[in-house]
């Protein structure tokens, strides 16, 4: 008996209420159970897999790609695409180590420069963030689609990180630097600790800041978010800056973790973590869907993978190919998802 | 009586590359008052509402508000200033909560600078509590139906406070029971001494919640009348400048022979419906939001999987499994949503109207375009289609006239049966009047037309039979002779007859 005061629309009863519960359940935490699976099979096909040297390796393999993966799960979200973190982890790489050389090495970029470890540090991290500006100013202002943009930047960022260098690598790095990438603290690699925080850290600003709603908002419906009062236009700006701020931090790590920066660095690296938030359910068909979580389980995925197959010295040729597999397979599981949730 | 004004727009005109769409109209609004403003689509109506909200700058013009002359320059500012508006095109963030999606812009924070979230599904809570509104603050916006999307739309709208709401089409998704609870709120935004700007094509609303009404004209204002003073034809000889005698144009047509006969079929939101339709026939299926409708016709045109029953087609038994099937059949399908999956937005009228039936123009290899601009021409001048070409981009048309698009393009492949779901959403009275016209003409050639509608004086005027819904079962069947809108409606809330 409708109530003519209450307004409530009716919904056709769903007839599969069971399976439907049950496909929306592993929709959301379906990833996991994936990596779980994988876990435990990686671990009966090989006992040397559960050794925590082995774990630890995993996960520090992983550390940089999810590094980057962080940032470029923000801008997916927000319904972009960013091609560019690879040249930036190279650009940044080079500017790093060119501030973080020996003072005694009398052939230096900058010979007899003695800085604090924080210089080279926040060099990279800014020259990275201008980088996304750039990037962010492309897509919001002039409104070219963000893989134009940031085709663009790749191919440019790269070129410039040469020039910078003259095409050489840039090596004898200071100890304190090197800690960055080589030391660990009560046996956790510097890394891993980085990747830790800067995860905590993104998962706050994505779920529970309002610049983080907006970047959601913005992905999933741009025109409602603007009819709202969002200045779309800055945060799409901002993501970009933030996501290029991670890979220039990722830049201070690879380069400290070789000893060296190198303009060749970060080569794949962009295609590797849009491969790690696409795996862990971040949508590409679809702007605002994705979560930090899912990323770095998607990463760890990737190199759970790796792992296995390494030690059971199935070549490298092969790994490629099962690790291509893999990305269309989230995909599609990704479009049923879609499907299933309408 | 309050005879302030609390918004006064004067002399606004608005030019768009090769169209006026406004030429030097106003509009005043009072506190407290439910101001109408009616017009055909392309009438400029949507125009000025944008132009309030800070979405288009005006070429020329004034607007003040209460009292003071403002500069609208972004929705921001307008919605700082008091002015919010429920959009005709529903924008909700799919991926978002209710709650996220009514706050915003501005979400609480707490002291550590994160949103908080527990205070908004609160304050969330208690405006769709106040309000009436059924829905759970945490469900998301994508598992909500169209309807319950659209009180979700109302409610963020008041939830600004504001001294003036916009309500464009605030009902077009809406049904009958459901608006009876907007019309509540409404009554008590007034009692607030909240101003509203209604825009609508419902007739029935205009009279039963509006106190005045402006009507504008192809971008020109007509007058501005008390409703009291006005009646419905008087109302319609203003929008459109001529007299409609006749709305439906409701033929008697000898029924012929039974083309589609459905059994016992379902499918995902449906359960065990059987009908048929004659040639000849117009069948109105009548339904709430969400009884399972458009499931039901997707399903028959291969859109969606059925399973169990049977569909036959001339007495033959036929398999559907796509909508290439059902087209050989003899089908056609208006979709509910054009923008969704009618419309080819980035191209132009022509290729949308041609594109269903792009092999009756082929010789050999080739497409015979001239024939095409024949045919399409004679759509343009059957439908009275506005467009400066037939080559201008479907989206800048209105909504009205790329309905009639979508209508000419199924009417192009001469199909025995068109399917129509909610053809007249959001279309001016005389593109009504005209597509009624057209559906008559249609059924007299012995072609057959299931009409889906949420319209009740549209089902009851059009239909020889009426096929009535209620969460995914067929509830009951009334004959053009027995049906009325009270006994539809007790049978689509699912109250018995006897009740």
């Amino acid at each position: 008996m409708a109530n003519p005061g209450v307004i409530t629309a009716h919904k056709p009863e769903k007839p599969q209420q069971t399976s439907h519960q049950i496909s929306r359940v592993f929709s959301k935490y379906g990833i996991f159970l994936i990596f779980a699976v994988m876990v435990l099979g990686a671990s009966l096909l090989s006992p040397a897999f559960l050794s925590s040297t082995n774990l630890i390796n995993i996960v520090r393999q992983m550390s940089i790609v999810g590094l980057i993966a962080l940032g470029v799960t923000g801008i997916i979200v927000s319904a972009g695409i960013d091609l560019s973190s690879g040249s930036v982890v190279g650009l940044t790489a080079v500017v790093a180590a060119s501030l973080a050389q020996s003072p005694d090495n009398t052939s230096a970029f900058y010979p007899g420069l003695h800085l604090p470890l924080i210089v080279p540090v926040v060099a990279a991290c800014f020259v990275g963030a201008l980088v996304g500006l750039i990037n962010g100013t492309l897509v919001a202002k002039t409104r070219i689609p963000p893989f134009i943009a940031t085709l663009g930047t790749f191919t440019a960022i790269r070129g410039a990180a040469n020039l910078y260098t003259g095409g050489r690598p840039i090596s004898d790095l200071t100890d304190d630097y090197d800690f960055i990438g080589q030391g660990d603290v009560f046996g956790v690699p510097v890394p891993i600790i980085i990747l830790v925080v800067m995860a905590v850290f993104t998962h706050i600003l994505y779920a529970h800041t309002k610049f983080g709603k907006y970047i959601y908002a913005i992905g999933g419906n741009e025109q409602a978010a603007r009819v709202s009062g969002i200045n779309a236009a800055r945060y799409k700006m901002l993501i970009y800056v933030y996501a290029s701020f991670l890979a220039g931090l990722a830049g201070v790590v690879v380069s400290s973790r070789i000893g060296s920066g190198q303009p060749g660095l970060g080569v794949g690296y962009e295609l590797d973590a849009i491969a790690a938030a696409v795996i862990g359910g971040t949508s590409l068909s679809a702007g605002g869907i994705g979560t930090v979580a899912g990323t770095i389980v998607g990463a760890l995925i990737i190199g759970v993978l790796n792992n296995t197959l390494d030690l059971m010295n199935v070549s490298a040729f092969w790994q490629q190919i099962v690790k291509g597999c893999i990305i269309v397979g989230a995909v599609i599981l990704d479009q049923l998802k879609n499907r299933g949730g309408k | 009586m309050e005879n302030e004004y609390v918004l006064s727009m004067e002399g606004i005109s608005k030019q768009f590359p090769g169209v006026r769409a406004l030429s030097n109209v106003k509009l005043n609004a009072r506190k407290g008052k439910v101001h109408a403003l009616m017009g055909e689509n392309g009438a400029g109506k949507s125009t000025l509402m944008k132009i309030l909200i800070g979405i288009y700058a005006p070429d020329s013009g004034t607007i003040t508000f209460k009292g003071e002359k403002l500069n609208i320059t972004n929705t921001n500012y307008a919605l700082s200033k008091g002015i919010s508006m429920i959009h005709q095109e529903l924008s909700p963030i799919p991926q978002m909560t209710v709650a996220e999606n009514i706050y915003l812009g501005r979400e609480p924070v707490s002291w550590n600078g994160l949103v908080d979230m527990r205070k908004m599904n609160r304050m969330a809570a208690e405006l769709l509590d106040r309000l009436h509104i059924k829905i759970k603050p945490t469900a998301k916006m994508h598992e909500l139906s169209i309807a319950n999307i659209q009180l979700a739309e109302i409610a963020k709208a008041v939830s600004y406070n504001s001294d003036l709401i916009i309500m464009d089409e605030p009902t077009s998704a809406i049904t009958e029971a459901e608006v009876e609870g907007l019309f509540n709120i409404i009554r008590s935004l007034k009692a607030q001494g909240c101003a509203i700007i209604y825009i609508s094509h419902k007739m029935d609303e205009i009279f039963k919640i509006t106190d005045e009404v402006t009507v504008f004209r192809d971008g020109q204002y007509m007058g501005t009348d008390d409703t009291a003073d006005l009646t419905d034809a008087i109302l319609i000889e203003k929008m459109v400048g001529r007299t409609l005698t006749d709305m439906f144009h409701k033929e008697t047509t000898d029924m012929g022979s039974v083309f589609l006969d459905v059994q016992n079929l379902s499918g995902k939101g449906f359960r065990n419906v059987s009908f048929q339709v004659k040639r000849g026939e117009i069948l109105g299926i009548a339904g709430l939001m969400g009884a399972g409708r458009t499931e039901l016709m997707e399903a028959v045109f291969g859109v969606t999987r059925t399973h169990g029953g049977s569909i036959h087609i001339d007495g033959k038994a036929v398999k559907i499994n796509s909508p290439a099937d059902a087209i050989r059949g003899g089908m056609a399908l208006l979709t509910e949503d054009r923008k969704l999956t009618g419309l080819y937005l980035n191209a132009s009228v022509r290729e949308n109207m041609f594109i269903a039936n792009i092999h009756n123009y082929m010789v050999g290899p080739f497409i015979h375009f001239g024939k095409i601009g024949k045919d399409c021409e004679r759509m343009r001048g059957l439908m009275r289609i506005k467009t400066p070409s037939l080559l201008e981009i479907i989206k800048n048309l209105s909504g009205g006239n790329q309905q009639k698009v979508l209508i000419s393009r199924w009417l192009l492949t001469e199909p025995d049966l068109l399917i129509l779901d909610e053809p007249t959403r959001g279309i001016d009275v005389g593109a009504k009047s005209e597509i009624y016209r057209l559906m008559t003409e249609f059924v007299r050639s012995g072609k057959a037309i299931i009409m889906i509608s949420s319209e009740l004086p549209e089902v009851l005027g059009m239909s020889d039979r009426i096929l009535v819904m209620h969460e995914g079962d067929k509830v009951g069947e009334l004959s053009r002779a027995e049906a009325t809108q009270e006994k539809i409606l007790q049978m689509a809330t699912g109250m018995s007859l006897t009740a």
